[in-house]
């Protein structure tokens, strides 16, 4: 693809801490190179803010790779920006053109607290995840890995599962602000494979009782999660989510 | 040696209060099944499912009014015997309790997870996803929902409570075979020859249609079914029968309209 520059107009959610109101600010910025990535673009806009002694932008990043789960910008009405599968950090210029106007926001949920303008307290998702999201490994020697047999395609279900970096996209694109496709994601990895039996029905139960205790909304199918996932995670696992949720909630002795 | 006996006490301690906190953790009554977000879509999805197999029994009834297009001497005597049927068993009297119990649930249910879930935002986008994603009507079931609940008040007056309470001021009876029933038909004729009434039945089961086009697959989905063969079937059926209920239903009134039907 041939390089090219462009100037675009940025519209960016500015909130000083969690207790500010918060309010869009418009910066325009000039001779971005197409071949930058979207956060590039706004550590270059960053570098210039700090020049010209102002508060830099802050946003949520780690890896750059596409793999951690940090980013989290919700880019012209879309969680990660245009791209299909595709993380903010590996969303790269030229899929804009010169004279766009780019409007960028945080997350926007209850249970995800912007902490500074476009950073959100994700730590919900952590204590889903200690609510059930592991298994029990006795201690003494590791057993061979080849004696506990697996069927392929519950392995390949089970890692296309486990696939999901938590971002959180799944939030902030359902109309329900609902974390479904994560925690069926995390519930779907475990529950397919047999290290994961020993707490099959306490995790499912655990950890929708802490995804409820979070304030998350329930599913309705929209599928608007699958459509913005980084991870293409199948909204199939939510199905299968209910299923682990009814067989536990019916059978289980308490 | 006095040593041990105390850390196994203390650890015994520090176990059965691990244990207990752990056993609190995951108790599960009957009320606490379905109230979780799970459990509340789960009541949503069983009530949608026996509303759909209601909507099967519906449709087959009324479709006895279209005995009168092959056969002109019928003048509504198949759907009349079939409407008396139905009114006059106590079973399905009984099971007519239970309908009104899971429309009710449906509808409240519906309500409720409705707000609570809009709540779950407070600060909204400045540019929202739109479509991008997922269709309108799956986003739309509130609404459509409220838009079949109008529907059905009318509908309930203009023939449930006539035929169930008001019968002897509202309907004329017919005799077959010397038993006398309501005369349910010809009450559809009065009705379906006003075009606002028409109308109205038309936007009620295009709402329907909407409707079921996202519910009978969602319902199926939210009780645990995501085996790939299966979902392909219930997504097809759930099609066919999102498009194929609904026209049956919006022929009546268009048959009665245009005198496909008539009683004479």
């Amino acid at each position: 693809m041939e390089h090219y520059t462009m100037n675009l107009t940025l519209k960016v959610w500015r909130q000083k801490n969690s207790n500010d109101k918060g309010r869009f600010e418009t910066y325009q910025v000039s001779d971005i190179s197409s071949e930058m990535s979207f956060l590039e673009m706004f550590d270059v806009l960053n570098e210039r803010l700090i020049k010209e002694g102002k508060d830099p932008i802050a946003f949520d990043h780690d890896c750059r790779e596409g793999i951690c789960g940090m980013c989290s910008m919700y880019i012209n009405g879309r969680p990660h920006g245009p791209w299909h599968a595709n993380t903010t950090c590996q969303l790269h210029m030229r899929a804009y053109k010169d004279g766009d106007t780019i409007v960028v926001e945080p997350w926007r949920a209850n249970s995800f607290p912007v902490l500074k303008d476009l950073v959100v307290d994700r730590a919900a998702f952590d204590r889903i995840i200690q609510a059930g999201g592991y298994i029990s490994a006795n201690t003494g020697n590791a057993v061979d890995a080849n004696a506990m047999p697996v069927e392929k395609e519950k392995a390949d279900a089970a890692f296309a599962a486990a696939a999901c970096i938590g971002c959180g996209a799944c939030v902030a694109a359902c109309k329900n602000s609902s974390a479904m496709l994560f925690l069926s994601a995390k519930v779907s990895h475990l529950a397919l494979l047999p290290q994961g039996e020993p707490e099959r029905k306490t995790r499912v139960l655990n950890m929708v009782q802490q995804m409820d205790k979070e304030g998350f909304g329930s599913c309705t199918f929209t599928e608007a999660c699958e459509a913005v996932c980084p991870k293409e995670i199948s909204v199939t696992n939510i199905s299968r989510l209910n299923k682990e949720y009814l067989a536990a909630g019916l059978s289980v002795d308490k | 040696m006095k040593i041990l006996p105390g850390a196994i006490t203390v650890g015994w301690q520090a176990y059965s209060v691990a244990l207990k906190s752990q056993l609190i953790h995951f108790r599960m009554k009957w009320s606490e099944f379905f109230t979780s977000s799970v459990g509340k879509k789960l009541v949503m999805a069983f009530t949608g499912l026996f509303l759909i197999s209601f909507l099967v029994v519906h449709v087959g009834i009324n479709a006895c009014v279209f005995a009168d297009i092959y056969d002109d001497t019928d003048n509504g005597k198949m759907f009349n015997k079939a409407a008396h049927f139905m009114g006059s068993s106590y079973v399905i009297r009984l099971m007519e309790i239970g309908l009104f119990i899971g429309i009710l649930a449906h509808i409240v249910q519906g309500y409720m997870l409705e707000v609570q879930n809009r709540s779950r935002r407070k600060q909204g986008y400045a540019v929202s996803m739109g479509s991008k994603g997922s269709a309108w009507y799956k986003k739309s079931m509130t609404l459509l929902g409220t838009l079949i609940l109008l529907f059905l008040i009318v509908h309930i007056s203009h023939f449930w409570v006539p035929s169930r309470i008001t019968y002897a001021e509202t309907l004329n009876q017919a005799t077959y075979n010397g038993v006398e029933v309501h005369d349910v038909f010809s009450k559809m004729a009065e009705v379906f020859s006003q075009p606002i009434w028409v109308i109205l039945y038309l936007l009620g089961c295009f709402s329907l249609a909407w409707h079921l086009l996202h519910g009978f697959q969602s319902s199926f989905r939210t009780v645990g079914v995501h085996n790939k063969k299966w979902l392909a079937l219930v997504q097809s059926v759930g099609v066919g029968f999102s498009i194929i209920v609904p026209l049956l239903f919006a022929l009546m009134p268009l048959s009665f309209y245009f005198g496909w039907v008539n009683n004479n």
